[in-house]
């Protein structure tokens, strides 16, 4: 299908026809690459421009000349634009670099911790739904009464707490206070054994423990998701209750709102199916700005909760000053946002003919 | 009546409105009723006495941000909060008080430098590209829209790898933090002011302007910037509560000023993690609740100002008010 697009001569009667999908996607998707290679040149400018990396790394712990050697072998003393050619060519070929510190190639450090950071963000993801959206419907069927208020206060809240204090509220409450979850971490040390003996593990604690099929690793592992699912979901959630409400005041006063209502739909329906609906589309859209705020949001998250992913990776290497992995990890989350972006996008017009103008 | 905003008067009646209409924050309490304006009065009180806390530091905090003793005695660390310490002290013998003071100080700096920063630039640039338009449009678009989906915090990481190569003074430690906010923050600037020039400029009073001469930069100015600020406020206040969110970040990742530099609260939390562990809660409670009240009270008035722009979400004076 993907080829197909690519080949012009496939597309061409598909747009005369006036199916604009395949072009739309098309356009989309050649979009992706400026925005990549923006961010790419701008995050290596910006990291050359006050120095090398080894000395940075490893400045005042080796002697001038090892430092030098060191330099000149990792080729940090060339011109600035061969090595800016040769780390866009390392790019292409899927290379983001070598760790200074642990001497590890970046895209391995992300292969290991990628999925657990997926996992988290999408253990997020499903709180923000679960909370973002009935509220959302509340808050906007209940306009401007007690419910409303409240909820939109709750969502500010939600909004103007750091992630990193509402995760610590919530390990202050539910793990020391009341001792009921865990503190930190992904699994208990038994059940990451037992994942440990997996072949081909995915990495997916949740998913490896299903293959395992062992109900006690399959409980720990939820058990230590909860609280960092919570905290990086309650920012999302804010926002996506205050976006179903914006839109679902919007079609509530639509006129086929109130001829639905007048042929005796019931209030239920009315607001979670006839108002709903055409108010999912901005959302969706949203979701993929979400991507990126989640990821920045993950970060912290993994960070308070040591769980064990790129974000708590990234800054392990930032203590560690390794700013050769720090860049290899922030140039692939760029990556991964331009893509999920460019999925959302696509997603959105599949689902409203309008976005693709 | 009140003054309906949906319905913009001509560049020229701006003037003959009273001043109390003109002034954004002003303006809208006066439009407001019942919930929002509760929200927008909440809101602008949280912030001023915010304010005041920052200019009155020095009187209100009983020590200083980095000191451990007084009197030649060493505070005990660790302590809850007594009658010395009313919010206990942390791990290094800080009085917790004072450095929750003292970091109102350094989140007002912070968030006056950033909003400063990107509203000069992102102006400038949405000004110049919407009027002028041609390749310097195209190519501001595609850069702004590239750096607008990326994470904010990773771009702040690599700018205050690049300021201050992760050493926090607190110049540099404010210095960062606003310069990261603000390469953040000029792409939300650019579009919407961009937005409302490319409207504005195409308006009769506009080529009248040029027609009969009027210089161009008095044109840029007064005839087009000054109509195209309408949707400034909101974001101004979405750019000061993520200039302080993103600060206490970095302070968070352990990228922020040094406790010896200046209090800041993402520092504070930052040290105050191992505590938690331990049940203690004194050292991490208090800064983070100075962060929520202090963007709760700018998402306030920023939230108010934003649905009493909107007519949709505006809610409408009783009996037949306005319109």
């Amino acid at each position: 299908m993907v080829t197909a697009a690519v080949d012009p001569a496939a597309l061409a009667p598909a747009v005369s026809k006036g199916g604009g999908l395949w072009r739309y996607i098309l356009v989309r998707l050649l979009l992706v690459i400026p925005t990549v290679f923006i961010l790419v040149t701008v995050v290596f400018v910006l990291m050359r421009l006050t120095g090398d990396p080894i000395t940075a790394a490893l400045g005042g712990r080796l002697p001038p000349d090892q430092l030098q050697q060191r330099i000149h072998e990792a080729g940090y003393d060339r011109p600035l634009w061969a090595q800016y050619l040769d780390y866009l060519g390392g790019i292409l070929r899927g290379d983001f670099g070598t760790t200074i510190t642990d001497r590890r190639p970046v895209l391995d450090v992300l292969l290991q911790y990628g999925s657990a950071t997926l996992e988290l963000a999408f253990y997020a993801l499903i709180v923000a739904f679960l909370i973002g959206i009935p509220f959302g419907l509340v808050a906007a069927y209940k306009r401007d009464r007690w419910p409303d208020a409240t909820l939109r206060v709750g969502a500010i809240l939600g909004y103007a707490t750091p992630i990193f204090f509402v995760g610590l509220l919530l390990k202050l409450v539910f793990s020391v206070w009341l001792g009921v979850l865990p503190t930190n971490g992904r699994a208990s040390t038994r059940t990451e054994l037992l994942l440990g003996n997996l072949d081909h593990p995915s990495g997916i604690y949740l998913i490896d423990a299903i293959r395992l099929g062992n109900g006690a690793a399959v409980g720990d592992v939820l058990l230590h998701a909860i609280l960092p699912g919570v905290a990086l979901g309650i920012l999302t959630a804010g926002v996506f209750l205050r976006l179903v409400r914006t839109n679902v005041i919007g079609t509530l006063g639509a006129q086929y709102v109130t001829s639905a209502r007048s042929r005796g739909v019931s209030e239920f329906r009315l607001v979670t199916k006839h108002a709903y609906r055409p108010a999912l589309i901005p959302i969706i859209t949203v979701i993929g700005l979400q991507i990126a705020m989640l990821l920045s949001g993950a970060v912290l998250t993994e960070t308070t909760f040591e769980w064990k992913g790129v974000g708590f990776m990234l800054s392990e290497y930032l203590k560690a000053r390794d700013f050769v992995a720090v860049q290899g990890i922030v140039v692939m989350i760029a990556v991964v946002v331009a893509l999920t972006n460019f999925v959302v996008d696509v997603i959105a017009a599949l689902i409203d003919p309008r976005v693709r103008y | 009546m009140s003054t309906d905003a949906s319905s913009r008067p001509a560049a020229v009646s701006d003037r003959t409105r009273p001043l109390a209409d003109r002034i954004p924050v002003l303006s809208h309490l006066r439009r407001s009723v019942g919930l929002q304006r509760a929200m927008l009065v909440i809101g602008v009180v949280i912030v001023a006495v915010f304010v005041l806390v920052a200019a009155f530091a020095p009187l209100i905090a009983p020590y200083s941000w980095a000191q451990q003793s007084a009197n030649g005695v060493d505070f005990a660390t660790q302590q809850p909060p007594s009658a010395a310490h009313i919010w206990g002290t942390t791990v290094s013998g800080f009085d917790v008080f004072s450095r929750v003071i003292w970091g109102a100080q350094t989140a007002l700096f912070a968030i006056l430098a950033a909003i400063v920063f990107s509203l000069f630039i992102g102006v400038a640039l949405g000004l110049l590209s919407g009027y002028f338009g041609g390749w310097l449009d195209r190519v501001l678009l595609v850069i702004c829209d590239a750096i607008y989906a990326f994470p904010s915090l990773l771009l702040a990481i690599v700018m205050s790898i690049v300021i201050s190569r992760g050493q926090s003074t607190l110049v540099g430690g404010i210095l960062a933090a606003a310069i990261s906010i603000t390469v953040v923050f000029v792409p939300q600037y650019f579009r919407v002011v961009r937005a409302e020039v490319v409207r504005v400029k195409a308006e009769p009073f506009v080529d009248s302007a040029r027609v009969i001469g009027v210089p161009l930069g008095r044109i840029l100015v007064r005839h087009v910037l000054r109509n195209s600020t309408r949707t400034l406020p909101v974001v101004v206040t979405l750019n000061a509560s993520e200039a302080l969110l993103t600060l206490a970040g970095l302070g968070f990742l352990g990228f922020g000023i040094e406790a010896t530099k200046a209090a800041e609260w993402g520092y504070d939390l930052n040290r105050s993690v191992a505590d938690v562990t331990s049940g203690i809660w004194w050292t991490s409670i208090f800064p983070g609740l100075a962060i929520v009240l202090v963007v709760l009270g700018i998402t306030l008035v920023g939230e108010s100002l934003n649905d009493l722009s909107d007519p949709r979400l505006r809610t409408r004076r009783r009996a037949g008010g306005a319109a």
